[in-house]
């Protein structure tokens, strides 16, 4: 029976090493198919009508006219006369056509009336949403009033962040097509691929095994592909009613519009504290808007469970959109509120942000000295102690530099996840798994883990991932993913190896315990000449492969939860433009044990990257008036380029220490900390809080002009 | 559009006025449905005249010859994608923002979203797929996997592209300079510093 744990570090080949993702040579020649490159003979474009109105009731539909269009073979209605419907750029009514232009033709031929209502779009202050503002939650520990009046300070700021889109490059959609007329074939878009297939089934009314999902490559989802969308029900419906399939794919503007938006989060604070540091209290009234969802409540105060606090929270129901997952739901709005109100009170003390922080460290639960360990380490790697200054930098010229530090946590976890190994009798492997790589290197460290368990090399491994019909796996969300595949497929290969061992055994006059798999061998532990190849070892298995099923959750430690990550920024701010430049940024975090060095340290670098697009450019503008988004494209909805992301360093906590917690995800944590860092970095810069983000030129003039005075402007 | 319209394309020779076009496209209803251009007289100019309707065309791809039939209105992009299925070239913003339809058209980067196929007739093409050899990838797309320039993937086609036709104006180039000359691609899961390096790489790898 196999001991359930993962190499010791000296016996390790492939984990923990800097290995190319698998999938990177078919990315880069184009060969490399998404669900929106799937064009089977016969396709038909699905286009979809759209509602123009952020609330309204559906009087009329009249699709006569696109019926009767040439090349239309199929109109399907989403919405029926008499629905509501509660924003801009919901899905009304499909048409299917021979061709896009032609499907483009007949979706503007289809007339829809409405009768609006009213609704609301403005998120910035609970007073102006009036009977959408719900209260959610509100609770307190300790004593606040105490803990105020006996302050040696008390600070107060108001902080937030807008609704901002996932923007995912390949656009939500899917190619469906039906295969007997009760059996659909979905090439989906999908964080989602074994989950998705229940839910196709459900609405189109065939068993869930009816349906397969495949998908080779996802163009991004960031936590709002856990789909089908009812596009994709839609598609399914055309291509039935056509006989043919059906590619819809959300054109860019919906895709701003409608397919996900993570909620926004203000706050007013309150933070009292003693002359020495020590946290004392917090209060805060926070709201959010999301959507009819009214948004999430971000965990406030952020990591530091200061003994005092009374906190309330105001939802805003409202019409700009549907909210999605994003990653690390939450986090990143309470860290920012936090972080930014903590920064503001070391500052009121004149003292050094990071030496408040440490002092407090003792609230931060289970992680702190992680965290104490990391913000060393960053120091010294954005060089805290040579370029901090106090608040505002106070030397001549228009170009202010400052420096700004947060701190973030995570949990993850392993999601439940099924494998097959099948060892053929020549000695090739193939690992069956229904998950899905969103670019975090999924296949890479399936790989590396099933070549580096069975001694053998990493191209030894065939991998089928992404297609429903393979043993179910979790949803690729939460940063559940690594923990989840990478412990079922070390199980399965364990297993095999046990199999393998046993068969092999009574040639090498060993017991199965004894033997190891190591260099493409299976040898005795303790005399490595007494040995035979892979292939020889799995000939004993007979004529028949093997297949053994690994599962998560199952026996052994092999992944955990909860990490804690530190990130450090270097802006530099003109305060005549008031444009915010990146000089550099630096992360520190931990994720136990890292199975693939190279791709764990490009997810952060990423992380980073999507954090300076939040904290500087992004934001999801909505029309107070129309309820309609107005910059529902890429040249408004603004991303940073590669010239806009400065000097950027990871460091990754590995090794003693780490690894013995096993496997644990990194698609969340790093993505938390940069709207604190930049926005800290940026009031160390100028001197004032820029109070929400993104920290755009006219925002950091307001704030500038506002100096001295209240800094409460949204 | 003003009332001048014809007056203007006559001034400067530009050709067919946006006036007469739509008198033309009243006539074209009557053709087939699928035809190649026709050559019309406009403001004392021969102009080819497309659709509406499919028209067949021919483009030049990776060094072969295609024929299809598309509406006039189709982007060079949408028929690489559609009718080709040369897929690698990617629709993500669709009005020449991103990058990820990058293409090289008669040595230039463009982006072949907001190019139209019928105008793309008679000009060299090169996709993503055209820069393998064989089996052989090219330095650029070794230096993209070397260095990690890659997660979901979905720009990196048009990014391979575009740094290919950058090194190719700027073989030695200096970090500055790959910023500004890559600064028309966009990527979601943030894989510019790979980018960097991969593009530096390439450069002392010599093409």
């Amino acid at each position: 029976m196999a001991e359930y744990k993962w190499p010791d570090a000296d016996k390790r080949t492939l984990i923990g090493k800097r290995i190319s993702r698998v999938d990177g040579p078919a990315k880069v020649s184009g060969r490399a198919k998404y669900s929106y490159d799937i064009n089977p003979p016969g396709m038909l474009w699905g286009k979809m009508v759209r509602c123009p109105y952020a609330h309204a009731k559906i009087t009329a539909i009249d699709t006569s006219a696109a019926e009767k269009m040439p090349g239309v073979k199929a109109v399907q209605i989403v919405q029926d006369v008499g629905s509501e419907i509660s924003w801009i750029g919901a899905s009304i009514v499909a048409v299917a056509a021979v061709d896009e232009p032609t499907a483009m033709d007949a979706a503007r031929a289809i007339k829809v009336s409405y009768q609006q209502l009213p609704f609301m779009a403005v998120d910035t202050d609970p007073k102006l949403a009036g009977e959408f503002a719900r209260p959610a939650n509100s609770n307190s520990q300790g004593d606040t009033d105490k803990a105020f009046s006996e302050a040696d300070t008390v600070v107060e700021g108001f902080y937030g962040v807008p609704m901002i889109t996932h923007c995912c490059l390949e656009a939500h959609g899917s190619v469906m097509e039906w295969t007997d007329d009760k059996s659909v074939l979905a090439h989906l878009s999908t964080q989602a691929v074994s989950g998705s297939a229940s839910n196709i089934a459900r609405p189109l009314e065939i068993p869930a095994g009816n349906v397969t999902v495949k998908q080779d490559h996802v163009g991004g989802g960031f936590g709002s592909k856990f789909g089908p969308d009812d596009w994709d029900i839609t598609a399914a419906r055309l291509s039935k009613k056509a006989g043919k399939p059906v590619k819809m794919f959300n054109e860019r503007d919906a895709e701003l519009m409608v397919a996900g938006a993570r909620p926004s989060a203000y706050a007013r604070v309150k933070v009292a504290v003693k002359k020495d540091g020590t946290l004392l209290g917090w209060q805060s009234e926070s709201w959010a808007s999301g959507g009819l969802g009214g948004g999430g409540s971000p965990p406030l105060p952020y990591i530091f469970n200061i003994p005092n606090q009374k906190k309330q929270h105001t939802a805003i129901v409202n019409h700009v959109g549907p909210q999605r997952a994003w990653r690390a739901p939450s986090h990143p709005q309470g860290c920012l509120i936090t972080m930014s109100a903590l920064e503001d009170a070391a500052a009121a003390l004149k003292m050094d942000p990071l030496e408040f922080v440490i002092k407090n460290l003792d609230l931060a639960g289970a992680r702190a000295q992680v965290y104490a360990d990391e913000f060393k380490i960053a120091a010294d790697l954005i060089g805290w102690k040579k370029n901090w200054h106090e608040r505002g930098d106070k030397t001549a010229g228009p170009i202010k530099r400052g420096l700004g530090l947060s701190l973030h946590t995570w949990g993850g976890g392993g999601h439940p996840s099924d494998c097959d190994l099948v060892v053929q009798p020549d000695g090739s492997i193939e690992l069956k798994m229904a998950t899905q790589d969103l670019g975090t290197g999924t296949r890479t460290t399936l790989m590396i883990v099933v070549a580096d368990s069975l001694g053998l090399p990493l191209e030894a491994v065939k991998l089928s991932i992404g297609d429903s019909r393979l043993p179910a796996s979790g949803g690729s969300g939460g940063s559940t993913t690594i923990a989840g595949v990478s412990s079922s497929a070390r199980r399965a290969s364990l297993d095999a190896l046990d199999l393998v061992f046993a068969k092999a055994a009574p040639a090498l006059d060993a017991k199965p315990e004894d033997l190891e798999a190591v260099g493409g061998m299976v040898r005795v532990k303790s005399n490595p000449s007494k040995s035979m190849t892979w292939a020889q070892a799995c000939a004993k298995l007979g004529a028949m492969p093997i297949t053994v099923r690994g599962k998560n959750p199952g026996p052994g430690n092999l992944g955990s939860q909860g990490v804690g990550g530190v990130q450090m920024a270097d802006v530099s701010v003109d305060v005549e433009t008031g444009i915010v430049r990146m000089n550099k940024m630096v992360a520190v975090q931990d994720c136990g044990l890292i199975i693939d060095l190279k791709t764990a340290e490009s997810q952060v670098y990423g992380a980073l990257i999507m954090g300076i697009c939040y904290a500087l450019y992004e934001e999801k503008v909505t029309d107070a008036r129309m309820g309609r988004m107005l910059n529902p494209n890429m040249e408004f909805y603004k991303l940073a380029g590669i010239g806009d992301v400065g000097e950027l360093v990871v460091h990754m906590m590995t090794g003693k220490g780490y690894d013995e917690r096993g496997v644990i995800g990194l698609g969340e944590p790093p993505v938390v900390s940069p709207g604190a860092v930049i926005s800290n970095a940026v009031a160390n810069a100028i001197g004032v809080r820029v109070p929400t983000l993104p920290l755009s030129p006219d925002r950091v003039l307001a704030a500038l002009e506002k100096k001295g005075g209240s800094n409460a402007r949204i | 559009m003003h009332d001048d319209d014809d007056n203007e394309a006559k001034e400067k020779g530009s050709g067919l006025s946006r006036r007469s076009f739509l008198k033309v496209s009243g006539i074209s209803l009557s053709v087939p449905l699928v035809m190649g251009h026709r050559v019309i007289k406009a403001a004392g100019a021969e102009l080819k005249v497309y659709g509406p309707g499919k028209v067949a065309l021919t483009l030049t791809v990776n060094g072969k010859k295609y024929a299809a039939e598309v509406e006039p209105r189709v982007t060079l992009l949408e028929a690489l994608r559609g009718e080709l299925d040369l897929t690698g070239s990617k629709r993500v913003c669709d009005r020449a923002t991103c990058g990820a339809c990058t293409v090289i058209v008669d040595g230039k980067p463009m982006y072949s979203c907001s190019v139209l196929a019928i105008e793309a007739q008679g000009k060299a093409i090169t996709t993503v797929e055209g820069l393998m050899q064989g089996d052989k990838l090219h330095p650029v797309q070794q230096a993209f996997i070397d260095n990690d320039a890659q997660q979901c993937g979905f720009c990196t086609p048009g990014f391979v592209v575009a740094c290919k036709a950058f090194l190719d104006k700027n073989p030695n180039p200096t970090p500055e300079q790959v910023q500004r000359g890559l600064g028309g691609n966009l990527c979601r899961c943030g894989t510019y510093i790979g980018v960097r390096a991969a593009v530096l790489q390439a450069a002392k790898g010599g093409r």
